[in-house]
C-alpha cells in the first residue's frame, strides 16, 4: 500500500487504438504500456517522434480517452477534476490564446483553478518573474518569440501550484540558452517537492536532469529504470584530447594509440582507444614539450542505448522511424 | 464562475476581431441608407425604414452568429488551445457553455448598437416607434440564439468550412419549413411523413419573423411571445445538452 501513496502517476497495460481515414484503419499509437512515476521525482518520457508520448499524455490529462488499460493520476482515475486540480500541464509546441497579454493569459488560467482577486494577481507576478517575463506583462502573445510563448506556457502550468507538472517535450525549438533556463527550471520545481514529468526526444536533456527514464517505441515501453542503471558504465569509454604544439616524433608515438588524429594547424584532437592509454599519451606529450589543452572522457549516454534499442526493433531494410 | 471566465475571454476574443467590426459598420450603413432610399420612394416610406432597418439587422446578426459561431470550437480544437483548456479542473460542457454565452454576449453588444442606429434613423425621419418594435427585435435575438447554438454544434464534431455549409442550410430550410410542410399534404403518405418529420425536427426559424407585424402596427399578444420564447429557449437547450454529448465522447488527437 506504501507504493500506492508514493506513485504520483500509475499507468496500468494502457492501449489506445486510433481509427484513421474514411475505412477507419486501426492505428495503435499506445500498446500495453505500464510505468510509475514517484512523488519528488523528475521523470522523462522518452522516444522518437510518432512513438506515442504526446498520446500518453493527453490520456493523463483527460484529452483523449483510452482504449484499454487504465491510468492513475495522484491516486484517482483520469480525467479526475480533484485531480486535474493539482496537475499543471504545458502542451508540446503550445498554442495560445494570442490576443491576450501575458497578464490577462495567466489570469485566464487562474481562473479556471478558482484563483480569483489579489491572490491571483500576486501569483502571476510571482510567476512572471520567476519564468522572466515581467518585460512582456502587457505585451500581446501574437507579439512573443517561440522561446517566450514557452516560458509563458510554463507559468501556465504552474499558476495553481501543482503537485504534479506535466510537460510535452518542453525544450523542442528553444535555443541553448532556452534549454538550460527550462533546465534550471525543472531542477528548481524538483527541490521545491514537486514531481515533473517531461517527454523529450532530446535525450542529452533527459540525461542531465532525469532520476528516472522511461522508453518507448512504437507505442511499448523498450526501457525503463534509473539513467544510472541504463547507462551501463562497462562499455565503450573513449577519451578526447586536445593538443598544441606536438612534434612530428610525438605524433609518431601517439599513432598507435589513438583511434583518430585531426590535425588543424598546430593543434591535434586525438580520440585514444581505450581510458588506459591516457597515461602513456601524457608521458608522450610530456616528453614532446607539447601543451595540453583539454582531456574530455566520453561516457556512453542515453543516446548510444537509444539507438541501440531502435535498431534492434527495426527489421532490416524498413526505414528509420 | 469557470463558464463566466470562459465566457468573458471568448466576448474579449470577439471584441479583438477585426471581423465583427467591419460587420459592424456594413450594418450601420445599411440601416443608415434607408434615410437616404426614402427620398426615392413613393408613400410608405415608414414601410421602407423599419423593412430595412429590421432586416440589415437581422441579416448582419445571423452572419456574425453563422460566422463567429462556427469557429466557437473548431478554432479551439484547430489551434490546440482547447489542450490547456480540457487539461484543467474544467468539465467540457462547461467550456462549451462558456463559449456560447461569449458569443451570445457578442451578439447582444452588437445588437444593441444596430438598434441604437435604427432608432437614431427613425427619430431622425419622424417614424412612430411602437412597443411590437422591440417584441420583433428580442424575437430576432432568439433565432440569433438558436442559430449560434446550431453552428456550436455542428463545430464539435466537423471543420470550420461543413459548419459553415451545414448551418447555413439549416438556416434557410428552418425559414422554409411551414413550406414543407404545406407541401407535404400533396403528396402520399411517405414524403409527406418525410417533410412533416424535417418540419418538427429542424427549427422553425419564420416563427421568429415578426418583421410583418412592426411595418403593418400589429401587435403581437404576450401570450404568442411566451409561446415563441419558450419554443426558441428549449430548442437552444436541446441543441446545447446534445452539442455537450457529442463534445464529452471527443478525443482531441
Amino acid at each position: 500500500m506504501a507504493d500506492q501513496v508514493t506513485s504520483i502517476v500509475q499507468i496500468n497495460q494502457l492501449c489506445k487504438v486510433f481509427r484513421i481515414g474514411f475505412w477507419g484503419r486501426r492505428v495503435t499509437a499506445v500498446d500495453e504500456l505500464s510505468l510509475d512515476v514517484r512523488k519528488g521525482e523528475v521523470f522523462g518520457f522518452l522516444g522518437p517522434n510518432g512513438a506515442g508520448k504526446t498520446t500518453t499524455l493527453k490520456i493523463l490529462m483527460g484529452l483523449i480517452y483510452p482504449s484499454g488499460g487504465s491510468a492513475m493520476l495522484l491516486g484517482r482515475p483520469v480525467g479526475d477534476q480533484s485531480a486535474k486540480a493539482r496537475v499543471g500541464f504545458l502542451p508540446e509546441s503550445p498554442y495560445f490564446y494570442d490576443y491576450l497579454t501575458g497578464r490577462e493569459f495567466l489570469k485566464f488560467y487562474g481562473h479556471l483553478f478558482g484563483l480569483w482577486g489579489v491572490a491571483l494577481e500576486k501569483r502571476v507576478d510571482e510567476l512572471l518573474e520567476a519564468v522572466g517575463m515581467v518585460h512582456a506583462r502587457d505585451l500581446q502573445l501574437r507579439k512573443f518569440s517561440k522561446g517566450m510563448l514557452q516560458r509563458v506556457g510554463i507559468a501556465q502550468a504552474l499558476i495553481n501550484d501543482p503537485e504534479l507538472v506535466v510537460l510535452d517535450e518542453p525544450m523542442s525549438g528553444l535555443d541553448p540558452v532556452g534549454r538550460k533556463e527550462v533546465r534550471d527550471l525543472i531542477l528548481r520545481l524538483k527541490e521545491s517537492g514537486k514531481t515533473v514529468l517531461f517527454s523529450s526526444h532530446i535525450l542529452h536533456d533527459a540525461e542531465l536532469l532525469c532520476d528516472r527514464v522511461a522508453m518507448i517505441l512504437k507505442g511499448r515501453l523498450v526501457a525503463s529504470g534509473h539513467v544510472a542503471e541504463l547507462i551501463d558504465p562497462g562499455t565503450t569509454h573513449s577519451v578526447e584530447m586536445v593538443i598544441d604544439h606536438l612534434s612530428p616524433e610525438g605524433l609518431e608515438h601517439l599513432h598507435p594509440l589513438a583511434e583518430k588524429i585531426v590535425a588543424q594547424g598546430h593543434r591535434l584532437l586525438a580520440v585514444l582507444r581505450h581510458p588506459r592509454e591516457v597515461d602513456a599519451a601524457l608521458d608522450i606529450i610530456r616528453t614532446a614539450k607539447a601543451t595540453l589543452i583539454s582531456l574530455t572522457p566520453h561516457r556512453s549516454s542515453l543516446e548510444e542505448l537509444f539507438i541501440r534499442l531502435v535498431k534492434e526493433q527495426q527489421p532490416a531494410g524498413e526505414p528509420k522511424p | 464562475m469557470k463558464v463566466f471566465s470562459i465566457a468573458l475571454n471568448t466576448f474579449r476574443e470577439n471584441l479583438r476581431d477585426k471581423l465583427l467590426y467591419n460587420l459592424l459598420v456594413f450594418a450601420l450603413l445599411m440601416i443608415g441608407s434607408s434615410a437616404l432610399l426614402m427620398r426615392l420612394t413613393l408613400g410608405e416610406f415608414h414601410r421602407l425604414i423599419l423593412d430595412i432597418g429590421l432586416g440589415s439587422i437581422n441579416f448582419f446578426g445571423i452572419l456574425i452568429a453563422i460566422f463567429v459561431g462556427i469557429g466557437l470550437v473548431s478554432k479551439e480544437i484547430e489551434k490546440k488551445t482547447i489542450y490547456t483548456i480540457v487539461s484543467k479542473p474544467v468539465p467540457r460542457y462547461q467550456f462549451l457553455l462558456g463559449k456560447y454565452a461569449g458569443l451570445t454576449l457578442t451578439l447582444l453588444v452588437n445588437t444593441l448598437v444596430m438598434v441604437i442606429g435604427l432608432l437614431v434613423v427613425l427619430s431622425l425621419q419622424d417614424v412612430p416607434i411602437h412597443l411590437v418594435l422591440f417584441k420583433a427585435l428580442a424575437m430576432i435575438f432568439l433565432e440569433f440564439m438558436i442559430v449560434t447554438a446550431v453552428a456550436l454544434l455542428f463545430s464539435t464534431f466537423t471543420s470550420t468550412t461543413l459548419s459553415a455549409i451545414f448551418t447555413l442550410a439549416i438556416f434557410v430550410i428552418g425559414h422554409l419549413t411551414a413550406d414543407l410542410k404545406a407541401f407535404g399534404q400533396k403528396l402520399d403518405t411517405l414524403g409527406r411523413g418525410a417533410l412533416e418529420a424535417i418540419y418538427y425536427l429542424l427549427p422553425n426559424l419564420e416563427r421568429f419573423n415578426l418583421k410583418g407585424h412592426v411595418t403593418h402596427q400589429i401587435d403581437v399578444p404576450a401570450y404568442d411571445l411566451f409561446l415563441i420564447a419558450a419554443y426558441g429557449m428549449a430548442y437552444t437547450a436541446l441543441l446545447l445538452m446534445f452539442a455537450s454529448v457529442i463534445f464529452q465522447r471527443r478525443d482531441f488527437g
